[in-house]
């Protein structure tokens, strides 16, 4: 039997609280109000008294409103029907089709048994050079896009998820722009990856609390679909967005800030979530690509900064590059060795960025007006060559191209010694027509 | 029995408040009853009536009324033999027999006991009937891989006691009782292979605590050299993310010259134990000829498992510490990170709604942390051998800023700061402790008047980097110049390692000294040169000289070779001299 209370004694922002004995913590209840109805989550419990986060917000509920506990915590449908479709923050379709209501699962389950985890060992080809050849991308791994609003995060997300060989693609949408979620939805309808992609969609118009649901919903979908062997890629953006959410609840619930207004758990709230990503052994797997956009651009803001302690790495965009430097893939060893890559693969990717330092460097001279020795000269072609050719995003060519276009242009600048490479590696694959 | 129970009255994330009317006691363990779960939790205050409890579990579909059982005991471990080797969680559960049972994922409210019941032990007593023991006293021992494991007094047993009887030597299960002992009263006790002790209480069954002195050689040459570690001692190792703390403490972990590490992976990263997990086993400790993982524990309770147990992991850990160094064995104990512990504390106190210190941690920080570290040190053991537990804690100081609680409160306790810059790590400059930040009370292996010198050229050499890079290379003097190019030339064959090579990860005292007196011998050599770009391309060449050094083994024909190389282009160049 559902319990149904209508007395709500207190409502302060998004939280009411109401005198309900005998429900169960996390519990979901149902809201009816007079214009529509919201899920609402127990967030906590004193006595009898019980705290629920309402998900559509508590605009225009009254107090004596029904609410209407449903006995079991947030679940989440998971079929193959999903595929293709898209759902809103509460799990319910977004789109015109029909309400799935089989097959209930639970969200945000236990954690993986840390024994039970494989060492990374496949690399994700997205035909990016910046990605593929200096900071692969591995499956299982966890990484954030920082980035600040205005760059074309969300296009690299989309393009990544189009031509990542992965078996689904599952995008959560947190606070996004709608003509963002449109463009998303564009781009993989014409790349064809609509049918193998399902959306967790809350918009900037949707009630922000609805936003908390999104990454344990569509990581709760990936894990089912990992666990029957799916390679299951989750894009998740924005997480800043996500956590500002998360922290207008706790400033509801007077919870003491840890920084700038953060709560305290903010870290260990963004591991449960990042933490996910696996490997499972015999199955398939999930990896997370997030965008964290940062606050003025300030990589220490809470959000990015408690981000970086818990992904494998980053990916930073600025002016419309992925950064060669403060990027950083830190599972790429595992995939990028003779043994699993091209052999040339390590010598291109250290030996290309040791010189791009050197070329920032003699760019920092030159605007400060010192005179450009021979050397210097033939650094400021190189930079402009390999921004134009692997850093632009829109070169999009696989691995193997790409390594043989770092060769090309190493050669149009330099000679084989100036290079540094191993006489072994340059007998190899130094280009002949170069000059 | 006297079961003692109370009701759940109140919930807030993993923060219970429980009515009771019993007797209950501070930071004893008690369990939610919820269908066949058993939700153990640990009483962290008492008011009138009500106590509130943290859970070491998650709470979802818990409710008011729900009955807790009070166990009566505090926290505890396990002690006994078959600890090594083991991947624990933050409260003793092991993994490996918990994913054989329940799969991929943890499960909730089940606990599997720490040490095998049924396996068969070699015991060899120690003492004989009459004999008068105190605690600690080994009693026999049992052979426990590379080890022998002293079967010992239990800690808690205060005063002497005679040895009434004893078993002969035979194969034993942990269970069985293996001495009586008579106290003072006449009281008889018996002893088994196994007893519990309480995690948040120091092991002390020891006769004296020691200045740490001799020097723990970590193989990190910039550590042993620079910034060293004493056995018993305590460092820290703080750090933005990304800048090498982890990769830091695992290449101590293998190549530390200590009887046995123990690894506690507290709120970070799965995949990071997973390395350790899969490659301790396969890796053979130069030391003992046998696998690494015989000589380490693993205490893993990761970023998504409960908060709580974070909390108790790391006293989980050095507990298991502690037990071993009062076998006369010196223990590491690694912990990465404190940063997260000290989060599960700022956690634990905002559902207590505790009055706030700085950054919302409670005020009790710098004693817990003092607590902790102070369980480290070198000991002299009743029986007059000496033994050390050593401590390394990374820091993870939000936004990488050292001016934060938990950084400044370690730094008060620890007798080593190992700080990691961010701009070494983005130099690729690894390990990239910071040459003129970090610090250390303990002395090295190597005197420390070579190692000052060597640390004012470091200071001046980057006194000129900065000054060029107001000036430019044009406005530096040559002396200057060649001042800062002996600064990088110790930088980069000196403190930089590369832990990926199989040689150069790991420099024992040893070959230390000697490379150290090399160095220090160009770092003294007055070179004349005759442009900025000659003594660019001396250095470049004697850089190369010295790295491929390094990555060639000290006992091969070829490390000779090199050694003689190097101190030509030395005399050719210092030669010079006469020329000009
Ligand atoms: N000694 C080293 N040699 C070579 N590379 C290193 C070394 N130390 C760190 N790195 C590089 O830096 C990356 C990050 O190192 P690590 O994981 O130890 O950082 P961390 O300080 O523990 O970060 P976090 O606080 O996020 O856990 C590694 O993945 C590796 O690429
Ligand atoms: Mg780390």
């Amino acid at each position: 039997m559902r319990k149904v209370y209508n007395k709500i004694s207190q409502i302060v922002g998004n939280v009411i609280t109401v005198k309900a004995p005998g429900v169960a913590y996390e519990e979901l209840a149902e809201i009816t109000t007079r214009r529509t109805k919201s899920l609402a989550q127990v967030i906590k419990m004193e006595g009898d008294m019980v705290s629920l986060q309402v998900f559509a917000g508590s605009r225009g509920v009254s107090i004596n409103d029904e609410v209407r506990f449903l006995g079991h915590p947030m679940q989440v449908t998971f079929s193959d029907d999903m595929l293709g479709r898209i759902f809103d923050g509460a799990g319910n379709p977004r789109d015109k089709g029909p309400l799935l209501t089989e097959n209930l699962i639970p969200v945000a389950g236990p954690s993986v048994n840390p024994s039970k985890r494989i060492i990374p060992r496949k690399m994700i080809r997205t035909n990016i050079p910046m990605i593929d050849v200096f900071n692969s991308l591995v499956v299982s791994q966890k990484l954030p896009i920082f980035s600040v609003s205005g760059e074309p995060y969300n296009e690299l997300l989309a393009r990544i998820a189009l031509q990542a060989e992965v078996d689904m693609i599952i995008l959560g949408g947190i606070g996004l722009k709608y003509d963002e979620y449109m463009n998303f939805k564009n781009v993989l309808e014409k790349g064809g990856a609509l049918t193998r992609s399902i959306f967790f969609m809350n918009t900037a118009s949707d009630p922000i609390v609805e936003s908390l649901m999104v990454p344990d919903l569509s990581l709760a979908v990936a894990e089912k679909f990992a666990l029957k062997g799916k390679e299951v890629l989750v894009l998740l953006t924005d997480m800043t967005n996500f956590a500002d959410a998360m922290k207008e609840i706790a400033i509801t619930m007077e919870q003491v800030p840890s920084n700038r207004g953060y709560p305290g758990d903010l870290y260990s709230q963004l591991a449960a979530r990042y933490e996910k990503a696996v490997d499972f052994e015999g199955a398939g797997s999930i990896t997370i690509l997030a965008v964290t956009t940062m606050p003025g651009d300030d990589v220490t803001h809470p959000v990015p900064d408690n981000t970086g302690y818990i992904t494998e790495g980053q990916f930073y965009l600025h002016n419309g590059y992925i950064d060669p430097f403060g990027s950083l893939s830190r599972l790429k060893q595992q995939v990028n060795s003779a043994e699993k890559s091209r052999k040339d693969h390590r010598a291109i990717m250290d030996g290309m960025i040791q010189l791009y330092a050197q070329y920032m460097e003699t760019e920092e001279k030159r605007s400060m007006g010192f005179r450009m020795s021979n050397w210097d000269l033939k650094l400021l072609k190189y930079g402009g060559l390999f921004r134009n050719q692997m850093m632009d995003l829109s070169v999009n060519i696989p691995l193997e191209e790409a390594l043989d276009r770092g060769w090309q242009i190493l050669a149009e600048c330099f000679t084989s010694e100036e290079t540094r490479l191993r006489t072994e590696l340059i007998q190899e694959f130094w280009p002949t027509n170069g000059k | 029995m006297n079961q003692n129970f109370g009701k759940i009255v109140g919930i807030n994330g993993n923060m219970v408040s429980v009515a009771f009317d019993g007797n209950i006691m501070q930071n004893e363990v008690a369990f939610i009853l919820h269908g066949d779960e058993r939700l153990k939790s640990e009483v962290v205050r008492i008011g009138d009536g009500v106590s509130f409890l943290q859970v070491f579990e998650s709470t979802k579909g818990i409710k008011i009324g729900a009955l807790v059982e009070f166990s009566g005991e505090l926290l505890s471990v396990q002690l006994g033999p078959g600890l090594l080797g083991q991947v624990f969680d933050g409260l003793q559960n092991p993994l490996p027999e918990l994913a054989e049972e329940y799969g991929f994922f943890l499960p909730r409210g089940v606990s599997l006991k720490a040490l095998d019941d049924s396996h068969k032990w070699a015991f060899t007593p120690k003492v004989e009937k009459g004999d008068t023991v105190i605690s600690g006293i080994a009693l026999g021992h049992v052979p426990e891989g590379i080890f022998e494991h002293a079967i010992m007094v239990p800690f808690h047993f205060q005063g002497e006691y005679t040895v009434e009887e004893i078993v002969s030597a035979g194969d034993y299960v942990l269970t069985d009782t293996l001495v009586k002992l008579k106290d003072e009263r006449g009281n008889i006790h018996e002893i088994s292979m196994t007893f519990n002790w309480p995690v948040k209480i120091p092991i002390e069954a020891y006769r004296d605590k020691i200045v740490p002195t001799e020097p723990l050689i970590t193989q990190a040459r910039i550590i042993d050299t620079f910034f060293p570690v004493a056995k018993g001692g305590t460092f820290c190792i703080p750090g933005p993310f990304g800048a090498g703390k982890t990769v830091l403490q695992h290449i101590i972990s293998r190549y530390a010259e200590v009887d046995i590490v123990i690894v506690a992976a507290c709120g970070e990263r799965a995949g990071e134990v997973v390395e350790v997990l899969r490659e301790f086993p396969e890796l053979i400790d130069p030391r003992t000829g046998k696998s690494l993982m015989e000589r380490t524990i693993i205490i893993c309770n990761t970023s998504s498992m409960p908060v709580a147990a974070r909390e108790a992991s790391v006293y989980t850990a050095v507990t298991l510490g502690e037990y071993y160094r009062q076998m006369g064995l010196d223990v590491l104990l690694l912990a990465d990170s404190t940063s997260r512990w000290a989060q599960a504390m700022r956690e634990l106190s905002g559902r207590l709604e505790e009055i706030p210190g700085e950054e919302a941690f409670p005020a009790y920080l710098e004693s817990r942390i003092a607590e902790f570290y102070e369980r480290s040190g070198l000991v002299e053991l009743n029986d007059g051998r000496v033994s050390s537990l050593t401590i390394g804690g990374t820091v993870s100081p939000a936004g990488g800023n050292f001016e934060e609680p938990v950084t400044q409160s370690t730094l008060k306790v620890v007798g080593a700061f190992l700080g990691l810059s961010r701009d070494r790590a983005n130099a690729r400059r690894f390990p990239a402790i910071h040459p003129l930040e970090s610090w250390s009370k303990y002395k090295s292996f190597i005197p420390e008047d070579i190692t000052n010198e060597a640390r004012d050229v470091l200071r001046r050499g980057s006194d000129v980097n900065q000054m060029m890079m107001v000036v430019g290379e044009e406005g530096t003097s040559i002396e200057d110049f060649a001042l800062y190019l002996k600064s990088e030339l110790l930088d980069s064959v000196y403190l930089q390692q590369n832990a990926f090579d199989k040689v150069d990860a790991a420099t024992d005292d040893k070959r230390q000294e000697y490379i150290f007196e090399n160095v220090h011998k160009v770092l003294k050599t007055e070179f004349p040169f005759d442009s900025k770009d000659d003594a660019r391309s001396f250095f470049n060449r004697l850089r190369q000289a010295f790295i491929d050094w390094n990555y060639i083994d000290m006992d091969s024909a070829q490390f000779k070779v090199q050694h003689e190389s190097i101190e030509k282009l030395i005399e050719e160049q210092s030669g010079n001299e006469k020329s000009l």
